[in-house]
């Protein structure tokens, strides 16, 4: 048998230096070529314009007080479609561990901080603008199921605009919140599991308080309080919840206080 | 160069890598020899700051590998050829790790093709042979055309043509002027592979040298010889300080004794000699002569090791 040759045609001595971009070129590739991201980001866009599209349906079906809000009436689909992103911002990360592929990503790229830092990037990217063509469809549709009603709005009312693209912003910090989950869980199933708990059991269970104890409670827990920046009426008729820019801001707070964690862990810990 | 000082590695209570000091040169194999569990992995593993140390320092070429500048080009390795997203083609595996490290993509079409997968390339991972697998990690550690090569037990569960290839690639690597370093827990791939050993028992060193430095500093020198007056002969050896075994087929076996000092002390005493040979000990048997002591799961073998004397010329495994 001959002697293979070793490596093929040698390398100029300057290439091969990482560099940011590079590594956004590397985790865009990652994220683009396996088959769970179509799957998940098919299933946000179903369940969100789906969901969102009933809502509205049954918008036209019944009574509507002062603070029905049409704008949020068709993103209604995002009560739902927030836990998706959640699970593809765990899987992004504990899939890494879950096959192993870290030990190798970590091998050809030691700057773990580099390698964390576009992988999140990428992710955030990728969730907003699945999320922008996702609300924006779901808005459209909702409208014109309402319109037969009369009881639709248009993108140039006040806030509307804010409230759609409000709608993008929200499921990417719930997807980066889970991310951090998943970078500190390092464990698919149990990320998915806290960021369920966090974003869903959390809402449902704080209902069950006395209700004096709500309006304390209620605008800290961290769905309902980024529910506020896909909303149009102020507060939604609840003078107990935060204005829809600080709402997005305490969701936010919460996703880096999570992240945060994370990455300074994972900088130290044995992958 | 790789180059480790005091490299320790615990485990809660568990000391993993005790204390390691050796460094890994260019242009040879290193062989990285030990049993199961002595700590090999976890060595490559410090090595590649995977793992931080307890205490002490491991150095790529003076620094630290987490502070390279770049990666790729300055070490390959291929730790298990399972640790990539099966969900992945070969192509799009390989790509994102050259994008990474901005190296141009067209090496990922030259390194397919140098370990053979270029028809296989846009294929699942997940749907590979235990051998396609382990040419994709190669592929991997190639890519940056690297100066360090690191391959843990690369030739395990492969079939022979795939042992021959990896022992020929790593031969080439190394005539390149490149660092080798390949572990293994078989001695005969590395009698046939490795200019030089580390071996390591129980996380400890326990030898640093050449293959033959090896062999002659841990075996004891035995000389075969047929003669017609065995007995007569054997009371010389006895005078001189050897000792003599007689395995049954009418030769003696002379241990404690050079060769040359057995020839002339048959001279001397006009013992006539039919045939004197050097045994060569095989390095299997050098290693189960110093790691005996530090073997963490042992079987129960009867007689226990250094009982047969069929490990001279054979290979035990």
């Amino acid at each position: 048998m001959q002697v293979p040759p070793a490596t093929g045609p040698a390398l100029a001595a300057t290439v091969g230096t990482p560099t940011f971009a590079g590594v956004l070129r590397s985790e865009f590739t990652k994220i683009r070529s396996v088959r769970s991201t179509y799957w998940t980001l098919l299933a946000l866009v179903v369940v969100t314009v789906g969901f969102g599209a009933l809502a509205s349906y049954g918008a036209t079906r019944g009574p509507h007080g002062q603070f029905f809000d049409a704008t949020q009436r068709s993103l209604g689909g995002l009560y739902i479609s927030q836990l998706v992103i959640g699970v593809l911002g765990v899987l992004v990360i504990s899939s890494e561990y879950s096959t192993g592929m870290i030990r190798t990503t970590l091998t050809t790229l030691p700057r773990r901080g580099l390698m964390i830092t576009a992988k999140a990037v990428v992710f955030a990217a990728v969730a907003f603008v699945t999320g922008l063509i996702t609300c924006f469809a779901s808005f459209f549709l909702g409208q014109a199921i309402m319109s037969s009603d009369h009881i639709s709005v248009s993108l140039s009312q006040p806030n509307v605009l804010r409230a759609v693209i409000g709608g993008a912003l929200f499921l990417t910090a719930c997807g980066l919140l889970a991310f951090g989950f998943g970078l500190l869980l390092r464990h698919s199933a149990g990320a998915i599991t806290t960021v369920v708990g966090l974003l869903f059991v959390v809402t449902i269970l704080v209902n069950l308080l006395p209700s004096t104890w709500q309006d304390h409670i209620d605008k800290w827990i961290p769905a309902m309080a980024g529910t506020q920046i896909w909303a149009t009426i102020p507060s939604q008729g609840q003078p107990a919840m935060f204005a829809p820019w600080t709402g997005f801001a305490v969701l936010c707070g919460y996703a880096a206080i999570v992240l945060i964690a994370a990455v300074a862990l994972f900088r130290k810990r044995d992958a | 160069m790789i180059e480790a000082r005091g490299l320790t590695k615990r485990y809660g209570e568990t000391v993993a890598v005790d204390n390691l000091s050796f460094s890994v040169a260019p242009g040879k194999i290193t062989g990285f020899l030990g049993p199961n569990g002595a700590g090999k992995t976890t060595t490559m593993r410090l090595i590649l700051g995977l793992d931080r140390p307890t205490s002490g320092t491991v150095t790529i070429d003076g620094r630290p590998f987490t502070q390279v500048t770049q990666p790729m080009r300055q070490v390959g390795a291929l730790l298990d050829a399972k640790a990539l997203h099966g969900g992945r083609s070969a192509y799009n595996h390989l790509t994102c790790l050259a994008q990474s490290n901005n190296l141009p993509t067209s090496r990922v079409t030259e390194v397919l093709a140098l370990v053979g997968l270029s028809d296989v390339a846009r294929r699942r991972a997940k749907g590979f042979s235990l051998g396609m697998g382990q040419r994709l990690g190669i592929a991997a550690a190639l890519l940056g055309d690297p100066q360090i090569l690191m391959f843990d037990e690369p030739v395990n569960g492969l079939d022979p043509e795939g042992i021959l290839w990896i022992r020929n690639l790593m031969k080439a690597l190394a005539a390149e002027g490149r660092t080798v370093f390949v572990s293994s827990h078989l001695m005969s791939e590395m009698e046939n592979t490795a200019d030089h050993l580390l071996v390591i028992g129980r996380g400890k060193l326990i030898a640093d040298c050449t293959v033959d430095e090896f062999i002659s500093a841990n075996s004891t020198l035995r000389v075969r010889v047929r003669t017609p007056q065995p007995d007569q002969l054997a009371k010389l050896v006895a005078t001189a300080g050897g000792t003599v075994h007689e395995p049954g087929d009418g030769s003696i076996v002379i241990s404690g004794l050079e060769p040359s000092q057995v020839g002339d002390l048959a001279y001397e005493n006009s013992v006539r000699l039919h045939e004197l040979a050097p045994l060569q000990a095989s390095l299997e048997q050098a290693f189960m002569e110093l790691t005996a002591s530090s073997v963490e799961f042992r079987a129960g073998v009867p007689g226990g090791p250094g009982a047969g004397e069929q490990v001279l010329t054979g290979r035990a495994v």
